[in-house]
């Protein structure tokens, strides 16, 4: 990797890197939910990514946009119609599944759209969610920063309950990781992770 | 703080051209004239021209006024000058009269040299090409190679992107706004309605009213009654006047309604000064434009060639011009890998909102326009002109 998180002035993010590592050089890349851009700009930058964003908040869109990054202003829920099968080499969706309403029909369409999929979200299986909840509460955290009525969360799930989905789905696994705190977790993932990443592909013959 | 960030007192000039055009019809202008309008200075090695592409009834007076007196500035002075979104402390911003219009560039109200008498109806039929190509002309006259960008609203945005189709090499950036890539059935009907109501004016005479001391004031009238309502959405209309009576129901067919005086004011002051065969002839330039019509219909294989980076912005309540119509060229764009961001910015206005200073819609044209990288002569200037 040449260009480094802390070269662009980003925080060092752990998942980033992982991403950047399941990326070939020059990949094509769409990023949906890109927020601010900052990791498609840290793609761009490292591995020379062709990457547009998808996003639908003004402010967001604006930020990417003004970072230098394609963006396209819409909403996921709607599926990828402007996409062509196949299009692009990875479709990532980082920490904006917990987010969606139509989730398998999103998680169908990202296939369609990339040889591969990345997808990445907040383990609700996480102990310290698990001990909120055993307080007596819905988890706030780092992580989860947002009160129950007004989290944007309508579908938050447990690393079990993805690994099911893709079980379900069809859909193939190719890598698993799971951070806490920006570090690797092996032991008891769905207990101790705090982030769970996922490598997928189709299963079904192309 | 208030900061003067108008162009200030603009003049208009004329560029002539002596070399006969050859049209897309295949009918040629022997020689014709461009009215152009520029703000802000053209840097040393010439990289910083902005062009701005009008709409069916637009001008080359886009920013200033032409005294201190004058009511009214230019139709997008909003969006240009010093500090605004579209900077001419950075860019050189050219306006043009297209070539058929009734501001001072050649058109149908001109004297046919051949003739010594007006154009009229013999006058020809042109299309966003043929703007394009005489665009062309005047970036060459101003000894401007390639321009920074081309930034077009509605028929503009349709220019913008002929621009970047047919000389990919002389445009770097091309703002397509609230366009299309061609006319759907609908909208290609109001524009016939239009016509009809213009050339069944009994005063239109085929096209050769100037020689009666006439001019069809009723069909333009009307033609820019219908534009009006289709320029604004339902909701616009509903906001600005409801079913409000200027005074009480007098069971007449008089203006009661305020809509309805709005829309005869705009009528009455349009055909008092547009030219109905101007009018007629932009209308017909938008039903032609279909870049995608010489590939099979296939707007990806149209745009293959095309090299700019584009910002596409669409509004959500503009039904004559609809976001969908904006994702179309995007779809194309993305097809072919291209540089391209696209905005769907939520407005209340329907079509005119391209016209109106909504801050987001700004942010974004602000945003784009400071990454463009333009050599930068004048940073004295720039700096001095800043911050007041």
């Amino acid at each position: 990797m040449s260009i480094t998180q802390q070269q662009l002035g980003q925080e060092f993010r752990h998942d980033f890197a992982i991403i950047a590592s399941w990326l070939p050089f020059g990949a094509k890349v769409l990023d949906l939910g890109c927020a601010d851009g900052a990791l498609l700009q840290y793609l761009k930058a490292s591995l020379e990514v062709r990457g547009y964003g998808v996003e639908k908040d003004d402010a967001n869109w604006l930020a990417s946009m003004s970072s230098g990054i394609n963006v396209i202003q819409m909403d996921l829920e709607s599926g990828l119609s402007g996409f062509e099968d196949q299009s692009f080499d990875t479709v990532i969706l980082s920490q904006t599944l917990q987010a969606v309403h139509n989730t398998e029909v999103i998680v169908r369409e990202m296939l369609r759209v990339g040889h591969e999929v990345i997808v990445t979200f907040p383990n609700f299986g996480y102990w310290r969610n698990r001990s909120q909840i055993l307080t007596g509460n819905m988890p706030v955290s780092k992580s989860l920063p947002h009160q129950w009525f007004d989290t944007p969360n309508v579908h938050l799930c447990t690393i079990n309950d993805f690994d099911q989905f893709c079980k379900n789905s069809n859909i193939t696994i190719k890598e698993r990781l799971v951070l806490t705190d920006n570090k690797p977790v092996t032991f008891m993932p769905n207990l101790m992770g705090n982030l769970a990443m996922y490598r997928l592909e189709n299963s079904l013959p192309r | 703080m208030q900061v003067n960030n108008s162009v200030g007192i603009v003049a208009a000039q004329t560029a002539h051209f002596d070399a006969p055009l050859t049209l897309k019809s295949g009918a040629v202008l022997p020689q014709y004239n461009l009215v152009y309008e520029t703000y802000g200075q053209l840097n040393a090695d010439k990289s910083n021209a902005v062009l701005i592409c009008h709409a069916l009834s637009g001008t080359h007076h886009v920013a200033g006024k032409y005294s201190e007196d004058d009511k009214y500035p230019g139709w997008w002075d909003n969006l240009i000058g010093p500090n605004k979104p579209l900077d001419t402390n950075k860019f050189f911003v050219i306006g043009v009269n297209n070539l058929g219009g009734c501001h001072g560039s050649t058109g149908a109200a001109s004297i046919n040299p051949a003739t010594s008498q007006p154009w009229g109806s013999a006058f020809p039929i042109l299309t966003v090409e043929d703007w394009v190509t005489s665009q062309t002309l005047l970036a060459d006259y101003l000894g401007i190679q390639q321009l920074a960008a081309v930034v077009g609203g509605s028929l503009g945005g349709m220019q913008a992107l002929q621009w970047t189709i047919a000389y990919p090499e002389r445009v770097r950036h091309a703002l397509v706004i609230a366009s299309a890539p061609n006319l759907t059935a609908q909208n290609m009907a109001f524009n016939e309605v239009a016509r009809q109501a213009i050339i069944t004016d009994p005063e239109f005479h085929g096209g050769d009213y100037y020689a009666h001391g006439v001019v069809p004031r009723r069909g333009l009238r009307i033609a820019r009654m219908l534009g009006h309502i289709t320029y604004l959405s339902d909701d616009a209309m509903g906001a600005k006047f409801g079913r409000k009576l200027k005074d009480t129901i007098k069971y007449s067919f008089d203006a009661e309604f305020e809509m309805e005086s709005y829309l005869r004011y705009q009528g009455d002051k349009f055909a008092g000064e547009f030219d109905a065969n101007t009018y007629l002839r932009m209308t017909r330039a938008l039903d032609y434009f279909d870049p995608a019509l010489d590939f099979g219909g296939d707007l990806t294989e149209a745009l293959k060639k095309v090299t700019a980076q584009f910002l596409v912005v669409s509004f959500t309540s503009d039904w004559r011009f609809s976001p969908a119509r904006s994702r179309e060229v995007v779809k194309a764009l993305l097809d072919n890998e291209r540089t391209v961001s696209y905005a769907e910015v939520t407005a209340a206005h329907g079509h005119d909102a391209f016209l109106m200073p909504d801050p987001h819609y700004h942010a974004i044209l602000r945003s784009y326009l400071n990454n463009i990288l333009v050599e930068n002569i004048q940073v004295d200037n720039i700096k001095a002109g800043s911050v007041a």
